[in-house]
């Protein structure tokens, strides 16, 4: 995908990302009686990070439903129904909850498709919340798409901002596969935290789908490029736009999805700047950027003038105290520090 | 059987009760005027108790040194309960490194082994852990027991059910309690549970249960304690539910809409003064009750703030042993 093509913040219709994924599955529903919601708060209260506002309001209890705490029960029963014929929208309310859930994930919605030889196939989506910044501490603020991505059999997106987050969720609801959407909190838009305008924007009314698998190149640059995901991109988009005025030029990959990767738009900007920054908010080791650097090294090793720059939390949980947090967090300083280091 | 002492109880309820309206106040404190989960000096999710010390007090009326508690995401009411320091734990609120752990944990994570209590934000995921608590115990050969506590909701996911049978199974000192307070943040009992009464199901795993209603908290005081006295004599677990009351959000920010009406009965369902007016206390003495559980929170949220923030390098310290 080339910048051009990239969403920009014009027009007039802006709206937060929330908002946009919300505004997604209801045209999706409105198309096709098959799709409905499931998951915990997605009611009356509309999702806990908005991701099913005004449903409930549209389509009542039978489309979308509040389940019990039971996330092996409703998202179970979601492979089930979409084995059937149905496309489930399921929301497990932090992937940190991953773990009572885990078997039905990965042993079932996963591998079903392939277990029987293609003959049944799981068209669900499964949307979670992830992601740190407001001292949630280890249980509720971790990414972990790289432990997704690594089993086999999954869809991984995860959008930075309300054009993408629409797009790759009507993308998600029509694929044939399951898919695991991952929405940042902190991109969210909510009034009730901290964020970047970029967490807010022109997105058209019509129904459109983003692509999975294809990044995104979120700016032109020469001299650098950042390889990320999800927030991250803002922060880099960030220190981007900043360091421009200095007359660094800095090229940023929206990856968007994990799982399939884009690996043609990664190789092709580095190929360029012969300069890598990978940066994520999951886990360093055995991660999206370990994986990034094997692509590139894989591919040709000679791309790189300069050794790349992994920047990820460095193999601890997420701690609460804020100070902690932050200095394991890939932040705009650290990304600033790093670009600035290897631009020169 | 401990004797019960009625002015105990409420000075308890009251210490927990003004407790959790002074993190209420320092938590809101800074986070206006755009408010903001992730500002000021208490950061983060708070699931605060009011309305449910009952539970917490006429359960751990019946505690030991040396018992254990495990703990849900709303964890304060059980923790003052069970003698978890109160600076300590105001610390790890403010996340300092006099606090419980140091500031990594926050007020989901709270860990004080000398007390044996434990807390965990995952929906349930104490009650396995009781078990081990328990299991440990019966190895020892102590008369210790372990207390699981979680909500109405936690009542739903797999481990209440696998940790029942567990330790029905292996007639284990543990003691299953249920807080009903209606609420699973927006949802309701009556739209998560086909089964009305939690006793029941404790009776399907081949244990006592027992349903105490009203929020009252000598009737709680007596179902624990025939609970806690049968998993101490090694008779084998048991479940007690509570009809408790959430007198505020679910967390602080929550604005409750889908409470609709109920809303307005709450005031009138707020168990400390009921308690009051039910054992005669004068206005004196109940003015003098607060006024005592204030300063020693007072002093306690003095401690926080005279108590040194971590740094970042202190992040990458405890991840092993
Ligand atoms: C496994 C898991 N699923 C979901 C959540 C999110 N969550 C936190 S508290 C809560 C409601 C809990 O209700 P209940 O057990 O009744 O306790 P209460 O909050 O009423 O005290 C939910 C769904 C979680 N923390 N863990
Ligand atoms: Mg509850």
């Amino acid at each position: 995908m080339t910048a051009t093509e990239t969403p920009t913040s014009e027009g007039t219709r802006r709206i937060t990302t929330a908002k946009a994924m919300a505004e997604a599955i209801a045209l999706e529903m409105r198309n096709d009686p098959n799709v409905f919601v499931m998951g915990e708060d997605v009611g009356a209260y509309g999702g806990i990070f908005g991701s099913t506002t005004d449903l409930f309001a549209e389509f009542g209890a039978d489309r979308v439903i509040d389940t019990p705490i039971s996330e092996t029960a409703f998202i179970g029963a979601g492979i089930g129904a979409a084995t059937e014929g149905m496309r489930p929208v399921v929301e497990l309310m932090f992937i940190d909850f991953y773990g009572v859930c885990m078997d039905q994930i990965t042993n079932h919605m996963a591998k079903i498709h392939y277990e029987s030889g293609g003959a049944v196939k799981v068209p669900m989506v499964l949307m979670a919340a992830t992601g740190a910044g407001y001292s949630d501490a280890a249980q509720h603020s971790q990414s972990l798409w790289g432990t997704f991505a690594h089993l086999p059999g999954i869809k991984v997106v995860a959008p930075s901002n309300p054009y993408d987050a629409k797009g790759l969720m009507a993308s998600a609801i029509r694929d044939d596969n399951p898919v695991l959407y991952l929405f940042h909190k902190g991109a969210q838009g909510l009034v009730w935290m901290a964020k970047n305008p970029r967490s807010i924007a022109h997105v058209p009314e019509e129904a459109y789908t983003v692509p999975i698998g294809e990044a995104a190149v979120a700016k032109e640059g020469s001299d650098v490029t950042i390889v990320t995901i999800s927030l991250s991109v803002q922060h880099s988009l960030d220190v981007a736009e900043k360091l421009e005025g200095e007359g660094i030029s800095v090229e940023v990959i929206d990856l968007r999805s994990l799982v399939p990767l884009d690996t043609e738009t990664v190789l092709a900007s580095v190929a360029k700047t012969g300069k890598l920054l990978v940066v994520d908010e999951d886990y360093k080791s055995y991660g999206m950027t370990g994986e990034i650097a094997a692509i590139v090294a894989e591919t040709d090793p000679t791309m790189l003038s300069k050794p790349m720059v992994r920047l990820a939390v460095p193999d601890v949980p997420i701690p609460y105290a804020r100070t902690m947090e932050y200095g394991i967090l890939p932040t705009r300083d650290k990304i600033e520090a790093a670009v600035r280091e290897l631009a020169s | 059987m401990t004797e019960l002492n009625q002015l105990d109880l409420y000075k308890e309820m009251v210490r927990i009760r003004q407790f959790e309206a002074r993190v209420l106040n320092e938590y809101h404190a800074d986070k206006s005027p755009a408010w903001d989960i992730g500002a000021g000096l208490i950061p983060g999710e708070m699931h605060l108790s009011a309305g449910q010390e009952p539970a917490a007090v006429g359960v751990c009326a019946h505690l030991k040194k040396g018992d254990a508690i495990t703990a849900p995401h709303r964890p304060h009411h059980f923790a003052l309960s069970h003698g978890v320091d109160m600076n300590a734990m105001m610390a790890e609120i403010y996340g300092r490194t006099t606090g419980l752990c140091k500031g990594k944990g926050g007020h989901m994570h709270l860990f004080d082994p000398e007390n044996h209590f434990s807390c965990s934000g995952i929906i349930a995921q104490g009650y396995p852990v009781a078990c081990g608590h328990a299991m440990a115990f019966k190895r020892k050969g102590t008369d210790h027991v372990a207390v699981a506590v979680a909500g109405e909701g936690a009542a739903n996911q797999g481990a209440f059910h696998e940790s029942l049978n567990l330790a029905a199974l292996w007639n284990l000192p543990v003691v299953f309690v249920i807080e009903d307070n209606d609420w699973a943040i927006s949802v309701p009992r009556s739209a998560s549970t086909a089964n009305t009464s939690n006793a029941d199901r404790a009776a399907g795993y081949g244990m006592p249960g027992v349903r105490v209603e009203n929020n009252d908290v000598e009737a709680v005081f007596e179902a624990a304690g025939a609970a806690i006295d049968r998993a101490r004599a090694g008779e084998g677990p048991s479940l007690l539910e509570i009809h408790t009351v959430r007198l505020w959000g679910h967390f602080e920010g929550d604005a409750q809409a889908y409470r609709g009406a109920e809303l307005e009965t709450l005031d009138e369902r707020d168990p400390i003064p009921a308690y009051a007016a039910a054992i005669g206390l004068s206005d004196d003495q109940v003015a003098a009750i607060k006024a005592e559980a204030d300063s020693e929170v007072d002093a306690a949220v003095r401690f926080a703030l005279d108590s040194p923030v971590p740094t970042a390098d202190d992040a990458l310290l405890h991840v092993f042993a």
